[in-house]
């Protein structure tokens, strides 16, 4: 195994945030007050990474023994990751200081987390995917728990790594089952084999099983159960994260699961599966979220029902189906980023102040946060012209092209009513009124962040034609 | 096919009888004088203070989660080590399997660093 | 030569064990060792099949699996233990302050 000069440019990206996850370590070692540097530190950081997966977008390579791929969708996702962790980064500053976590181990831990997003997105082979995701997750279980003094904080923890750790367990013995069956665990190798495989039944109990485990990481029902506890629990920046790239990581992972061994075998028998958790994901989110009174919770629902229609367009298959998964995850994670943003400046010192009831009469006392986080619920409900209504479009429309309108039916229905609850917020905010609402004036850092979030969405709402194309260029 | 376990079942057999033969045989046989002398743990060593379900400090649970991650990157390292000389002869591999294991252990050692800069190796 | 289905058989029920172990046991620390038996047993999956197959990839991934799960369980210890110090108790019932 040699590297050439090409594979070591195209593995820039990675090689740029592992060597800067040892310096942020060595700058919390010997910097005194560490924390105040390392979170703009970060920023630049995660920024540079974003930049050069951008122009290595056509420098593709197969790199460790074939076992990682640069270059294409994969420099994409990679572009998704660190822009939207920088976004976080910025979202962090401020609000670790207010919840009293105001550490620089929160800076590596979120680093640590990209980094092993970024292995996922590009991994050819099921060991890689494995270490991706399981150091992704040791970072959000670290994260999730990092207001140590904080209950909920700790229980959000504990749940997520308890039933984190129970998915895991069934992802690996899948993926024991699938290596008995084809004797390595490339992707490549299972394409090459899927006409015998696909009736071999230690070779479909594995998948079955790897798909449960992965439906645990992406909170589809009925494997959703942790999903409105931790995203409740856990600060509010690090909601922002593993809600966002986090889940777009595991969703990388399947369509680079998906992607090869579905082609050798469209319709296969995954579809039927992908469909039935896509429809209990997209009806089980957006009715549940209408009864919720805390907007974090409301959201972490809503991001099942996100979750759902995503897979619609995993189930449905076709270039624009993929294509729209992928612009889907870019504004899902650019709205989500905003709305929790938002969340975040209005929360309290003591951590609440994250209920329905909080935000009455924010339209008058705050107009600028009430109107960026009324642009980000219409966005999030998918009324155009933002992002959301776009990436709502394009998977329908590969449910329809691949013959199952059913789907995207059920789909429509589903976003119907889910502006019922977002509405709900700006009403809330625009037609109650309360006195005990508190003044924030929200740091730079934090409005940079959501400026930027809110840029997005409108720029994709405006111009979806432009990205999907980017998108397809890289197939 | 179960025949080829005959002498495993034989040798289980065998141990079962000994030892429960051995132990019960010399309290059938045996004279039995007790005294407090003869019941005490220890019969000729120190006298035992406390229970055996002492509580252990909560520190100590550092030093476990510290050993058992140190521990257990050596597994990476045994293979390598045994492998060395092959994989180093190797046209194909050639340095590179040294500066990996370089790499391997730079990373390790930052960790380390961190660790004792942070004060996990002290005891109080 | 012990036939490799009672190396499967023998994984499989001690993955079932660690299921129902997280399923029914309510200590935290109880559940996260059954998690380690779930854990365990797809390790013993991969070392039948990789001796079963003379393949080696099986038991270079079951040393992935141990690292992975020793820094889950430093993780998962700490949480625990950080846990117990907030409410004295590691009960699952007893965790139960997120809810609608």
């Amino acid at each position: 195994m040699t590297f050439t000069v090409h594979d070591l440019i195209s593995l820039s990206p990675v090689l740029l945030i592992g060597v800067g996850i040892l310096a942020t370590l060595i700058i919390e070692m010997l910097v005194k007050e560490s924390e105040k540097i390392l979170g703009w530190f970060t920023f630049v950081l995660l920024l540079s990474v974003a930049y050069l997966s951008l122009i290595l977008l056509d420098h593709t390579a197969l790199v460790f023994e074939d076992k990682f791929l640069t270059g294409g969708r994969v420099n994409i996702f990679f572009f998704l990751f660190s822009f939207g962790a920088a976004v976080v980064s910025l979202l962090s500053m401020e609000y670790i200081k207010k919840a009293g976590i105001h550490f620089g181990e929160y800076y590596i831990m979120l680093l640590s987390s990209v980094l092993g997003m970024m292995l996922i997105s590009g991994a050819t082979d099921f060991i890689m995917i494995f270490i991706g995701l399981e150091q992704m997750s040791v970072c959000f279980y670290v994260l999730a728990g990092f207001n140590r003094r904080n209950e909920r904080s700790l229980e959000a923890a504990l749940k997520y790594f308890l039933l984190g750790s129970f998915a895991t367990g069934f992802l690996v013995f899948g993926l024991g089952l699938i290596y008995g069956a084809v004797g390595s665990l490339s992707i490549t190798e299972i394409v090459i084999g899927y006409e015998t495989l696909k009736t071999s039944p230690l070779f479909l109990t594995g998948t079955l099983l790897f798909i449960i485990g992965f439906s645990f990481k992406i909170a589809a029902v009925p494997f959703h159960m942790w999903v409105p506890d931790v995203y409740q629990g856990a600060p509010t920046s690090v909601t922002a994260l593993m809600s966002t790239t986090g889940k777009a990581a595991a969703f990388s992972a399947l369509i680079i699961i998906f992607s090869p061994i579905i082609q050798a075998a469209y319709p296969s028998f995954f579809t039927p599966v992908i469909s039935v958790l896509a429809v209990l994901s997209m009806l089980y989110g957006s009715i549940v979220a209408i009864s919720q009174n805390d907007l974090k919770r409301m959201l972490a629902y809503s991001s099942i029902a996100h979750a759902g229609y995503m897979l619609i367009g995993l189930a449905a298959w076709n270039e624009k189906g993929v294509s729209g998964v992928i612009f889907y995850l870019v504004a899902y994670t650019f709205m989500n980023l905003a709305a929790f943003g938002l969340i975040s400046l209005i929360e309290k010192r003591d951590l609440r102040g994250t209920e329905f009831s909080d935000y009455k009469g924010l339209g008058f006392k705050q107009p600028v946060l009430a109107g960026l986080m009324a642009l980000t619920m219409f966005a999030l409900s998918g009324i155009p012209p933002f992002a959301g209504f776009f990436g709502k479009y394009y998977v329908f429309l590969s449910a329809i092209e691949a013959g199952m309108t059913w789907l995207a039916i059920v789909g429509v229905i589903s976003s119907v009513i889910s502006v019922y609850f977002y509405l709900r917020l700006i009403v809330v905010m625009y037609f109650d009124n309360s006195d005990e609402i508190v003044m924030v004036t929200p740091s730079t850092s934090a409005m940079l962040g959501i400026m930027i979030s809110v840029l997005l969405i409108i720029i994709m709402g405006v111009a979806p034609g432009s990205i999907i194309n980017l998108i397809n260029s890289t197939f | 096919m179960l025949v080829e376990y005959i002498p495993l079942f034989l040798v289980i057999a065998f141990a079962i009888v000994f030892a429960f033969g051995t132990v019960f045989s010399s309290k059938i046989f045996g004279p039995q004088r007790p005294n407090p002398e003869k019941l005490s743990t220890y019969e000729s060593g120190v006298q035992p203070v406390g229970t055996t379900h002492e509580r252990m400090s909560v520190k100590y649970y550092l030093v476990a989660m510290l050993f058992i991650i140190f521990d257990l990157e050596v597994i990476f390292v045994y293979p390598w080590a045994v492998q060395f000389k092959k994989l180093y002869l190797d046209p194909s591999v050639g340095t590179t399997a040294f500066y990996a294991m370089l790499i391997f252990l730079v990373v390790f050692e930052i960790g380390y660093l961190y660790v004792y800069k942070k004060g996990g190796f002290k005891w109080d | 030569m012990i036939p490799i289905e009672h190396y499967l058989f023998l994984s499989s029920f001690m993955f079932v064990t660690g299921v129902v172990g997280v399923i029914t046991r309510r200590n935290a620390i109880v559940v996260f060792m059954s998690i380690e038996l779930m854990l365990n047993s797809a390790n013993l999956v991969f070392v039948t099949f990789s001796s079963y197959l003379g393949n080696v990839t099986g038991q270079l991934v079951v040393f992935f699996v141990m690292a992975v799960a020793a820094a889950e369980a430093a993780v998962g210890l700490a949480i625990i233990i950080a846990i117990f110090r907030n409410k004295l108790t590691v009960n699952l019932d007893e965790i139960n302050i997120l809810k609608w």
